[in-house]
C-alpha cells in the first residue's frame, strides 16, 4: 500500500485528507459539545444549491465559484436558524431540520435544471453529493491548508473565549463576552470546514467528518485541549488511512471509505475506552458481581461455623452448591487465593470440605459490620 | 464613559422602571428595585414571576423593554468587573470535559486580557477559593465526577475569583445537601460581612427568616422590598403567592407570621 504514496494523485488527495480530518476534528470538537452535531449536517445539505448557483455564473465547473457559492448558501443557512431559534417558538433541532431540508430540495432541483440544460461542461457536478476525491488538485490544497490555518490560528487565540462559550454560555455572557458574535464565528468556521470537504466527501457524508472524530475522542480524554488534539489526530488517521484503502482497492469511493473508517473509530472506542466504554463498565460490573458472591460466601461459611460452635468447622461443598443453587467450586477457589478459606478432609467417603481461616473470619466480621451499618443508614 | 455622572452611586443596585418582555408578553412589569451594599437579599416569588429574568437582565444577558438598571451607579456594560454570577446548575453540560480547578479559573477570564492565557497566578487563586469552599481535595477531578452539592461550591469557587462587589446567584440551593445548603449559606454571610452585596434567587420559604437579611418579592411587579422584618409578613407572601400558598398561621392579621409559611406545589 506505501508505493501508492509515490503516485502524484494519492499524495495530493492524502495531503487533501489530511487537512480536511485537522480542520473538521477542530470544528467538530465545538459543535459536538455545544450539543448542534447536526449543524454540520445542514450547513452540508445548505451548501448544495450554493455549488450549483456557483456553477450557473461561472457557466463552467470552476472550483473558486462553486466553493464560493456553496459557501454563501451555508452561512445563509446557519444565520436562518440562528434567526428563527431566536425569534420564535421554534427549537433548535426542527429549525436545523427545516433548513436542511428545504436547502437539500432547492439544491437537487438545481442540480437536475442544470443537468437537463447546461452543456457537456455540466459533467460531473452531482460527484458533490458524495464527493470525488480524486478530482482534488494541488491548487485546492491551498485553499484546504489556508482554511486550517485560519481555524487553527482563530482557536489558539481565542481559546479561553471558546471554551467558555461552549461550557457556559450565560456566565460568558455576564462578564462581558460577546456570545452571539463568537457562536455565529465558530458556525462560519464550520461552514468553512463543510465547504472545504465537499470535494472530497460531499454534502451527503460530511458530516460524519465533523462529528465522528471528536465524539470518539471524547471516549479517552478528559480535557478539553486532549480532545481538540486527538479528535484533529482521529480525522487525520481517517481521511489518510481511506484515501490509501481506496486508492489501493479498485472501484472504491473515497469519501465514503473515509467516513466508514472514522465510524469504525467511534465503535472501537465506545467500546474500549476506559472508564466510559461498553466493555469497561460490563468489565466493571462482572467484578462487583464476582466480589458479591465472594462476601456472601465468607459470610455464610463464618454462620456456619458460629452455628456448630467450631471456628474451623469443615463445610461440604456440595451442600454449598445446593444452598446457592449453582457450582460454588470457583468462589471457593478465588477465596483461596485471597487466604480465607482452606480445603480440609472430613470423612473418607465424602466430598471436598472448607473451612474458613481466621482472616476468612476477620474479613466475615467486618463484612456483617459494614452490613449493619448500611441497614442503619437507610 | 468617564464624563457621565453616576447614577444612584450609594446602591448596589437600582433599578428603575424595568419592564422586560418575552414575545411581546412582559415577565417583569415597570419595576423599581434598590438594594443596599452590604446586604443579603433574597429574590422571592411564585414561579414565572421572573426571578431569572430579573437577575439575567441586570447581567446584561437578556434585553429590557424600558427602563434603567445601575451597579454603584454604573449602567451593567461598565460594571462588569464588579458584578459575579453563578448559574443554575443545570444550564451547565457537567459531562464537559474539563477539570473541577480549570472550572473555578474561568472567574479569572473576566480580568485576563483578550488573547492572554491563564497561568500559575489564576491557578493559584482558583486554589484559594477551592480552599474556602472544603474542596481542595477535588482540584484535579473531573468535574462529570461531582455530586450535586459539590458542583454548586465550585460555582461558588469560580464567583469568589472573580472580585466582585455584588454576586448574583440564581437558585443556588436547589437539589443540594443540607450540609452543602449550611456551608453556602455561610460563606454567603461571610462575604456579606467583607461588605459585599449577595442578591439569591431563592425558592424555599421557610429558610428566608433565617439566612438573610433584605428580601425583594417578586410577581411580574414588586409585591414588597426592605428588611426582612418589615417585608415578610402573611399579607404581602399572600399578595405573591395567592392561593398557591398555605400559611400555617391562624391570626390572618398581615403580622409577621410565626409559623412556616409552606409553599403548596401544584
Amino acid at each position: 500500500m506505501l508505493e501508492l504514496l509515490g503516485n502524484h494523485t494519492v499524495q495530493t488527495v492524502t495531503l487533501g485528507a489530511v487537512l480536511l480530518g485537522m480542520v473538521s476534528g477542530l470544528l467538530g470538537s465545538f459543535a459536538v459539545l455545544r450539543q448542534q452535531s447536526l449543524l454540520g449536517d445542514t450547513l452540508a445539505h445548505a451548501a448544495l444549491p450554493g455549488v450549483c448557483i456557483g456553477f450557473l455564473i461561472a457557466g463552467t465547473r470552476h472550483l473558486g465559484w462553486i466553493m464560493a457559492g456553496a459557501l454563501v448558501t451555508a452561512v445563509i443557512a446557519a444565520l436562518f436558524v440562528q434567526v428563527v431559534t431566536r425569534y420564535s417558538r421554534i427549537k433548535m433541532d426542527a429549525g436545523l431540520g427545516a433548513a436542511l431540508s428545504v436547502s437539500f430540495a432547492v439544491g437537487v432541483v438545481l442540480l437536475t435544471y442544470i443537468q437537463g440544460h447546461a452543456s457537456a461542461s455540466q459533467g460531473g457536478l452531482d460527484s458533490f453529493l458524495f464527493g470525488q476525491a480524486a478530482a482534488t488538485r494541488p491548487s485546492d490544497l491551498w485553499f484546504m491548508g489556508g482554511v486550517t490555518l485560519a481555524a487553527m490560528a482563530l482557536v489558539a487565540l481565542m481559546w479561553k473565549q471558546l471554551k467558555l462559550v461552549t461550557f457556559d454560555p450565560l456566565f460568558a455572557g455576564s462578564i462581558g463576552l460577546r456570545v452571539g458574535v463568537l457562536e455565529t464565528l465558530l458556525t462560519a468556521m464550520i461552514a468553512l470546514a463543510v465547504v472545504v470537504g465537499l470535494q472530497m466527501v460531499g454534502v451527503v457524508l460530511m458530516t460524519a467528518m465533523v462529528i465522528a472524530p471528536p465524539v470518539a475522542a471524547r471516549q479517552w480524554v478528559s480535557r478539553l485541549e486532549h480532545m481538540v488534539f486527538l479528535a484533529m489526530f482521529m480525522g487525520v488517521v481517517s481521511g489518510v488511512v481511506g484515501v490509501l484503502l481506496s486508492a489501493g482497492v479498485p472501484n472504491l469511493a473515497t469519501g465514503p471509505v473515509v467516513v466508514l473508517v472514522a465510524s469504525a473509530l467511534v465503535t472501537l472506542s465506545l467500546l474500549l475506552a476506559p472508564g466510559r466504554g461498553v466493555l469497561w463498565s460490563w468489565l466493571k460490573l462482572w467484578r462487583e458481581q464476582r466480589s458479591i458472591g465472594q462476601r456472601q460466601m465468607l459470610v455464610t461459611l463464618h454462620k456456619l461455623a458460629e452455628h456448630h460452635e467450631d471456628p474451623y468447622y469443615p463445610v461440604e461443598r456440595s451442600m454449598l452448591d445446593s444452598f446457592y443453587g449453582v457450582a460454588t467450586g470457583h468462589i471457593l477457589r478465588r477465596l483461596q487465593a485471597r487466604g480465607f478459606v482452606v480445603p480440609a478432609s472430613h470423612m473418607r467417603q465424602e466430598g471436598p470440605h472448607w473451612a474458613l481461616t481466621d482472616a476468612g473470619h476477620n474479613e466475615a466480621r467486618q463484612e456483617l459490620e459494614r452490613m449493619d451499618w448500611n441497614q442503619a443508614g437507610v | 464613559m468617564k464624563r457621565e455622572k453616576r447614577h444612584e452611586p450609594d446602591l448596589a443596585l437600582h433599578i428603575e422602571d424595568l419592564t422586560v418582555a418575552y414575545e411581546g408578553k412582559p415577565v417583569l412589569w415597570d419595576i423599581d428595585v434598590n438594594i443596599p451594599p452590604g446586604v443579603m437579599a433574597a429574590v422571592i416569588g411564585p414561579n414565572g414571576a421572573g426571578k431569572s429574568t430579573l437577575i439575567k437582565t441586570v447581567l446584561g444577558l437578556v434585553k429590557p423593554t424600558a427602563g434603567h438598571i445601575c451597579i454603584h451607579g454604573y449602567p451593567p456594560r461598565q460594571a462588569l468587573k464588579r458584578v459575579a454570577y453563578v448559574p443554575q446548575r443545570s444550564a451547565v453540560d457537567w459531562d464537559f470535559p474539563t477539570t473541577v480547578v480549570d472550572v473555578v479559573m474561568m472567574g479569572r477570564y473576566g480580568h485576563l486580557g483578550w488573547f492572554r492565557w491563564p497561568g500559575k497566578r489564576e491557578r493559584r487563586r482558583a486554589m484559594d477559593a477551592l480552599s474556602a469552599v472544603g474542596m481542595e481535595a477535588f482540584a484535579n477531578r473531573q468535574i462529570n465526577q461531582l455530586s450535586g452539592g459539590q458542583q454548586q461550591r465550585v460555582f461558588l469557587a469560580r464567583a469568589m475569583v472573580q472580585d466582585a462587589d455584588v454576586l448574583f446567584l440564581d437558585e443556588p440551593m436547589a437539589g443540594v445537601d443540607a450540609t452543602t445548603e449550611k456551608a453556602v449559606v455561610a460563606l454567603l454571610q461571610e462575604l456579606r460581612d467583607q461588605g459585599k452585596t449577595i442578591i439569591v434567587v431563592h425558592h424555599d420559604l421557610q429558610t428566608v427568616r433565617d439566612y438573610f437579611d433584605w428580601l425583594v418579592i417578586l410577581n411580574v411587579r414588586v409585591v414588597a422590598q426592605g428588611p426582612i422584618p418589615e417585608v415578610y409578613t402573611g399579607e404581602n407572601l399572600r399578595k405573591a403567592y395567592g392561593g398557591r400558598i398555605a400559611l400555617l398561621d391562624p391570626d390572618s392579621s398581615g403580622e409577621t407570621p410565626d409559623a412556616v409559611p409552606r409553599e403548596v406545589v401544584n
